[in-house]
């Protein structure tokens, strides 16, 4: 594929438990929540990796382990070949620098009694040799204008501001310190449909501009197709499928993917009643206390007794050209059967 | 069997009911809401009927008074700030906006009744499921507390709430998101209404089970032959259920039409670019068209068309007159100077 050098971030067997505890002076672990639960992720320079799944997958927290917000239980986080999980103070910040963070919700991720510059500059004052602080205004307003805000607003509040422009003013604070990868937490889903696509043509634009590598993390399934080149999917902390966009949407091969795809609705009244329609029982199991085996049999159509004794490992199988963790990995196009 | 008399004999009293009417129609619509900042004017003249057992899908994005119409047919609007300003809402050829808060009440979750985006904040969280479900047979039908509870536990298997027996006695917060807005659903079907408003109902839900919630919806609309009105900004649900659409801009219903002919030929600009900008599962690589600006702020709606300054086919009549709600087909209108450049005939 392409060299080593290329590869921007990658982790290894991620882990990150959450303890339940258990009285209030002594107390006591009796448990854990397993948000994520050995994750292997790898991110080439100008590439998009989209991670898909639903609530309680495990997704925001593997975004927060990504730029350090959290730290693991176990694995690592290599950035640029340096392991994020063993650093610390100056050099920690340093690493930092190169892995950014845009918000999903606009409305709480920017402080109401910031002005816009201070919001975009504020990263200049943690990080004084980034920018000389004479130049920091300058800097300001030529990230407002790279995101297609006005350079004179730099003294607005927030508030003053529409749902996409403060996703504007959040993407320009993540550019400023020039990272190489920027980790997007459902960066549109708080957005109308009309104002999500300037968003996402603002990402593609600025993507192939910076050379950028984004980490996109969305529940919805038409978003990430479409700004993704490779996808993952995510089910009670781990990845259950993984590849390119083509591989995962045409040919998905894992139970959960085919299900997750079916349940999509597709703006097309032509496919009413025409779709591939795979309908799930019940509800996500409590990550405190997967399933044994295969986390997902617990709802699948597929599941053998064999499921329940047997974690399926993410790999190529027999009938998958692409890694699958299902030991029934087989291709069924739910898209395009019709 | 006594108790269905008692509610046809309340019904009956509903002045100027007319079975052969029309289900639900809504008239020339104004909703306004006075506030410190100035006048918000949401609702412009909104207008669309129902008829039973169809589906009527109510699109738009936020703001463009799709979930205000929806409170002023229900009835529950704060008022103030809210005022109704002009239109009828014609259920059954009775104006319910006229009608005494004794006889609406007689109207609400009997005749119409609806289902929020939200459950657990529309559920009350100190009662359980059961209680909350009873108290509608008993204070609609004046049933007893154990045919109350008994109809409640019939409703939840209905909604296919696994053990319903045991369950009645939970709270809210001990279903998970999907099985809440079955319990929503199940209390809005209680006392068997003919309309049913829901308000993004699976917006707030996981995909999968969004398909159960709007799977289970269809099928009982269908065995009751029920109206449902599902207002919604998810162009990909509503290609699934809606038979008819109405998209909404400004408080205005802008463009009208069957749910196979909006798709594939829209009439009004602001449709054909809602449908170019968003990305489709099962297409990829192309290029997502931008809808310029913002929708005009309530209190200050431009004069003409409120769509102009966005629309890329606008001319300078489009600010000096308003478009008029053109018929192109049977079923169809838009509020388009310009329908036939639209539609490319």
């Amino acid at each position: 594929m392409s060299d080593v050098s290329d590869l921007v971030l990658e982790t290894r067997n991620l882990v990150k438990h959450f303890p339940i505890t258990q009285g209030i002076v002594v107390k006591s672990k009796v448990g854990a929540v397993r948000a994520v639960d050995g994750v292997d992720i790898q991110l080439r320079r100008g590439e998009t990796l989209g991670i898909v799944g639903e609530s309680g997958c495990g997704k925001s927290t593997l975004a927060k382990l990504l730029v350090g917000l959290e730290k693991p239980t176990s694995g690592e986080v290599m950035v640029r070949g340096e392991n994020m999980t063993r650093l610390s103070g100056h050099s920690l910040r340093r690493a930092r620098r190169n892995i950014q963070m845009v918000l999903q919700d606009p409305y709480t991720s920017l402080n109401p009694r910031m002005t816009v510059g201070d919001i975009i500059g504020e990263p200049f004052e943690i990080h004084p040799d980034a920018v000389p602080p004479a130049g920091a205004a300058r800097a300001v307003q030529e990230l407002l204008d790279l995101v297609g805000l006005n350079p004179d607003h730099i003294n607005r509040y927030p508030h003053q501001f529409s749902g996409g422009q403060r996703q504007r003013i959040g993407i320009a604070r993540a550019l400023a310190l020039r990272p190489e990868i920027i980790v997007c937490d459902e960066p549109v889903s708080a957005l109308d449909v009309s104002i999500q696509a300037q968003v996402i043509n603002l990402l593609e634009r600025l993507q192939r501009e910076l050379g950028l590598s984004y980490i996109f993390i969305a529940h919805d399934l038409s978003v990430v197709r479409h700004i993704s080149d490779r996808v993952a999917v995510m089910y009670l902390g781990k990845i259950v499928e993984t590849g390119y966009h083509m591989a995962i949407y045409e040919q998905p091969t894992h139970p959960y993917t085919q299900a997750l795809l079916s349940a999509v609705p597709v703006p097309d009244p032509r496919l009413r009643g025409r779709r591939d329609h795979i309908v799930l029982d019940g509800d996500v199991p409590s990550p405190a206390d997967p399933p044994s085996g295969c986390r997902f049999r617990t709802r699948c159509w597929k599941a053998q007794p064999y499921c329940a004794d047997h974690e399926p490992l993410l790999q190529i199988r027999q009938r998958s050209t692409h890694p699958s963790a299902c030991h029934y990995a087989e291709i069924r196009d739910v898209i395009h059967r019709y | 069997m006594i108790v269905v008399t008692d509610i046809q004999a309340q019904m009956d009293v509903l002045p100027g009911l007319d079975p052969r009417a029309p289900l639900l129609h809504v008239d020339d619509l104004h909703v306004e809401f006075r506030t410190r900042d100035g006048v918000a004017k949401a609702v412009n003249g909104a207008e669309f009927y129902l008829n039973p057992g169809e589906t009527l899908a109510l699109l738009g994005e936020s703001g463009c008074g799709k979930s205000v119409t929806a409170q002023a047919v229900m009835g529950i609007l704060d008022t103030p700030p809210a005022h109704i300003t002009g239109g009828r809402v014609l259920y059954r050829g009775v104006d319910l906006l006229r009608l005494t808060e004794e006889d609406r009440r007689k109207v609400r979750a009997n005749r119409i009744a609806m289902i929020f985006q939200d459950a657990l904040s529309a559920l009350n969280p100190v009662y359980s499921v059961g209680f909350q479900m009873a108290e509608l047979f008993r204070k609609h039908r004046g049933m007893s507390r154990k045919d109350a509870k008994q109809r409640s536990i019939e409703l939840l298997d209905q909604v296919r709430i696994p053990a319903a027996r045991e369950r009645i006695n939970d709270y809210p917060h001990q279903f998970s998101g999907g099985m809440r807005q079955r319990v929503m659903i199940a209390m809005a079907l209680a006392l068997d209404p003919e309309v049913l408003i829901a308000d993004e109902p699976t917006t707030a839900l996981d995909v999968t089970v969004q398909a159960q919630i709007m799977g289970l919806l269809a099928e009982l609309q269908r065995q009751r032959n029920m109206g449902l009105i599902l207002i919604t900004h998810d162009m990909g649900v509503v290609a699934d259920v809606a038979d008819r659409i109405s998209i909404m801009y400004a408080g205005k219903v802008v463009e009208e039409a069957p749910v196979h002919e909006i798709y594939g030929r829209p009439a009004h600009p602001y449709t054909k670019a809602l449908l170019e900008s968003i990305p489709r599962l099962d297409l990829k690589g192309r290029q997502l068209n931008v809808i310029p600006g913002l929708p005009p702020a309530l209190t200050d709606i431009p004069a003409g068309c409120p769509f102009r300054p966005r629309c890329g086919y606008a001319r300078p009549v489009c600010g000096q007159q308003e478009p008029p709600a053109y018929r192109i087909a049977q079923h169809r209108i838009a509020r388009c100077h310009f329908i036939r450049e639209v539609l490319g005939v």
